[in-house]
């Protein structure tokens, strides 16, 4: 079997670590045989996008977001949106997360569009949310446990999904989309938008493998998908244990930004 | 009458937090200086008679600023230098108050500063100096800022009003600095390496785009991350010719880096007891700003012989019959030069890395997934992991390919030195990367079991 994953914006947002999710992915597809291709997609590409089995995009400053902003305006914001709409496998963090909605607001009143995928918009607040976050979300992992995801938040933009839009998950701990809802993330089809960095599958090893399975099901079949061996997960749970220990023993560690 | 007892406070302030264990008082006095006077920075500063020099930048202010200080000494000077990590305007203050008698008068002549790059337009006007650093501008401490571009847009405010009489030593293999030292009115003096290299570009470049018009540069030479000889493609910015610069540069272990440079000291043979190409940066910066006070060659030559590595900035140590370097960790860049730098050597290594995320190490640990750790991959003779956030570094070198069986976790920092120690066996070379916080730890482990090389860093 072979997957294709898409590093898209690779080189504008990529401010957090967010490229460790695209390593994730791939040495978890190896690790199983499975052959990866790696592409870097950036600004400016007219490529259609529904060849790919996973696309990964990342957080990044205000300059790279408008500039993303910009090019999905045109072909390659309608070739994501029909991958999408194919059931392409789809993993967003944070400014790319919310130009996957209707727009983004910025703290100055620019309206950055977006392509609406999420029934949802983005405004930006005067509050940073900043510090550990514990998601839990409707998906389930193989044995049928609901699955927590743990990471870290680092976003003024505030977040509110119209009715009708699915949540990644309810927040436990942290701020979620917008601090008030107690909602984190999006999902439509298999695309997923979220604020969790960290990065987010590292921690998540169920949430990479809930990923991989739906690429996997999409280009061979549910039942290669149903099969795919499990791994040796112990170090990833145990650093993600170690996370919601802390958080629980001290409640969650945030940071002196303004 | 106000700056005397703001001296006076803060000086008793100094003796009780030493009393009390805090931390060696690096900042606390300061602090409270400031309450009794806000301007007791720039007063006790003014006292100087040869003025201040200011060192900042995300990478190499320490060193930098410990290399300028000896050169500056073999000069004849008495600079007073803040203490690594207290660099904030409490941490400046404190280091003048230590020199000053009561009425602000102080034992040294001129100041040294290494600041904060997030702090520097404040210090700048509170303390005046005749000459400013500006080492490289890289992504750290991301949870602090939250964003590269704002350093940068401050520093440019407030560097673009200096009056023409300062000095600013600039890095013309950093675009972004580069840039920058151009539309300064104020005297730039341009450092640059110019030996020969190779032009692979590296994934780090937060600051590959020309600075004038957004195209992507092009790059002859690639030093490392963003750094090194490039051009803009519509020809409107390209590196400028820099004023001092290093032609050739060679290794003899992580000992030596034996350096040909040329400036307008003339040409001069240099040996560096420290390795890295970041290091030769550092030294680059350190002449720059001793040559722009009018420091004679032979004032570095003397200082350059002489260098010693600090604690943690690759720092070569015995003990109990091993070898060990210590290099400091705490931003993508960093790490994947120091991972380069010892990996330069042939041979498998032996590791303890120990990632702490208190308040000075950065809470936001996934800049570990931005270093270049797979260069580890099958280098990894063990890797032994620790720190607040050893979780995070022992899955972070799993999905960089080190086998499962090399990496083993500890659960203080102290168990950690020992397992590395225990793992290399008497003889070998053991590689310590702590982040900064973990460090700290280490030298007081140090200091306790008598291996500390000096103190408390000067």
């Amino acid at each position: 079997m072979r997957l294709t994953i898409c590093h898209l914006y690779a080189s504008g947002m990529n401010v957090y670590g967010d490229r460790g999710n695209v390593i994730v992915l791939a040495q978890r597809c190896r690790w199983r045989d499975i052959e990866v291709r790696i592409v870097e997609r950036g600004v400016g590409e007219t490529d259609p996008m529904h060849d790919y089995d996973l696309i990964i995009a990342g957080g990044g400053q205000d300059r790279d977001q408008i500039a993303v902003s910009d090019d999905l305006q045109g072909v390659a914001g309608v070739a994501l949106r029909n991958a999408i709409e194919d059931d392409v496998v789809l993993l967003a963090i944070c400014g790319t997360y919310q130009l996957l909605g209707h727009y983004f607001k910025t703290g100055g009143g620019v309206v950055l569009p977006g392509i609406g995928v999420f029934d949802a918009w983005t405004e930006a607040g005067s509050r940073r949310f900043i510090g550990d976050t514990l998601v839990k979300t409707n998906l389930h992992d193989k044995e049928g446990r609901t699955l927590e995801l743990v990471g870290f938040e680092n976003h003024s933009g505030r977040t509110f999904l119209k009715l009708g839009c699915e949540a990644l998950g309810t927040t436990v701990i942290g701020a979620g989309n917008n601090g008030e809802d107690n909602r984190e993330g999006a999902v439509y089809r298999n695309a997923f938008g979220t604020y969790l960095h960290g990065p987010i599958l590292p921690k998540n090893p169920s949430f990479a493998d809930e990923l991989i399975r739906r690429a996997v099901a999409r280009r061979y079949g549910t039942d290669s998908a149903r099969t795919l061996p499990p791994l040796d997960d112990s170090a990833e749970l145990n650093a993600h244990r170690r996370i919601v220990d802390r958080i629980q023993r001290r409640g969650r560690v945030k940071s002196g930004a303004t | 009458m106000r700056l005397t007892s703001a001296v006076a406070a803060g000086k008793i302030a100094r003796v009780v937090s030493r009393r009390l264990g805090l931390g060696g008082g690096s900042s606390v006095p300061g602090v409270v200086a400031a309450r009794v006077d806000p301007d007791a920075l720039g007063k006790l500063a003014s006292g100087l008679p040869f003025g201040s020099l200011l060192v900042t930048g995300t990478n190499g202010k320490t060193t930098t600023s410990r290399i300028l200080a000896a050169i500056l000494r073999e000069a004849g000077w008495h600079p007073v230098h803040n203490r690594t990590g207290a660099n904030l305007a409490s941490g400046l203050t404190t280091a003048l108050l230590e020199s000053a008698n009561l009425v602000g008068r102080n034992r040294a002549d001129c100041a040294l500063f290494e600041v904060d790059e997030a702090v520097m337009p404040r210090i700048r006007e509170q303390v005046r100096p005749r000459v400013i650093v500006l080492t490289n501008l890289f992504r750290d401490q991301l949870d602090r800022y939250g964003e590269v571009d704002y350093v940068a847009s401050l520093w440019q405010r407030s560097l673009l009003s200096l009056p023409r009489d300062v000095t600013v030593a600039v890095n013309a293999d950093d675009p972004a600095l580069a840039a920058l030292g151009q539309r300064l009115r104020s005297r730039v003096l341009f450092y640059g390496i110019s030996a020969p290299g190779s032009n692979s570009l590296d994934r780090f470049a937060d600051s590959k785009d020309c600075p004038i018009c957004g195209q992507p540069l092009q790059y002859t030479v690639v030093r490392y991350a963003h750094l090194g000889t490039y051009a803009c493609p519509s020809g409107d910015f390209r590196r400028p010719t820099p004023d001092i610069t290093v032609q050739s540069i060679a290794t003899r272990g992580l000992d030596e880096t034996i350096i040909e440079s040329t400036g307008p000291f003339g040409a001069r043979r240099w040996t560096l007891k420290i390795p890295g190409l970041f290091n030769v940066y550092n030294l680059l910066a350190a002449v720059a700003g001793a040559t722009a006070l009018g420091v004679s060659g032979d004032a570095i030559d003397r200082a350059v012989a002489t260098f010693q590595a600090a604690f943690g900035r690759f720092e070569r140590l015995e003990v109990d019959g091993r070898i060990v370097y210590f290099a400091l960790v705490k931003n993508p860049v960093g790490m994947t030069e120091v991972l380069r730098t010892i990996l330069h050597e042939p041979g498998d290594k032996g590791f303890v890395i120990l990632i702490n995320d208190n308040l000075a190490d950065g809470t936001d640990v996934s800049w570990l997934w931005d270093a270049d750790l797979e260069l580890l991959g099958n280098r990894c003779q063990f890797a032994v992991v620790g720190g607040t956030r050893v979780g995070d570094i022992a899955v972070r070198l799993k999905y960089a390919g080190v086998p499962p069986e090399r990496i083993s976790t500890v659960e203080s920092i102290a168990e950690g030195l020992d397992a590395g120690l225990g793992s290399i066996g008497a003889g070998g070379t053991l590689y310590v990367l702590p982040t900064y916080t973990a460090m700290f730890e280490l030298r007081q482990i140090a200091t306790r079991r008598g291996f500390a090389g000096r103190f408390w860093e000067n």
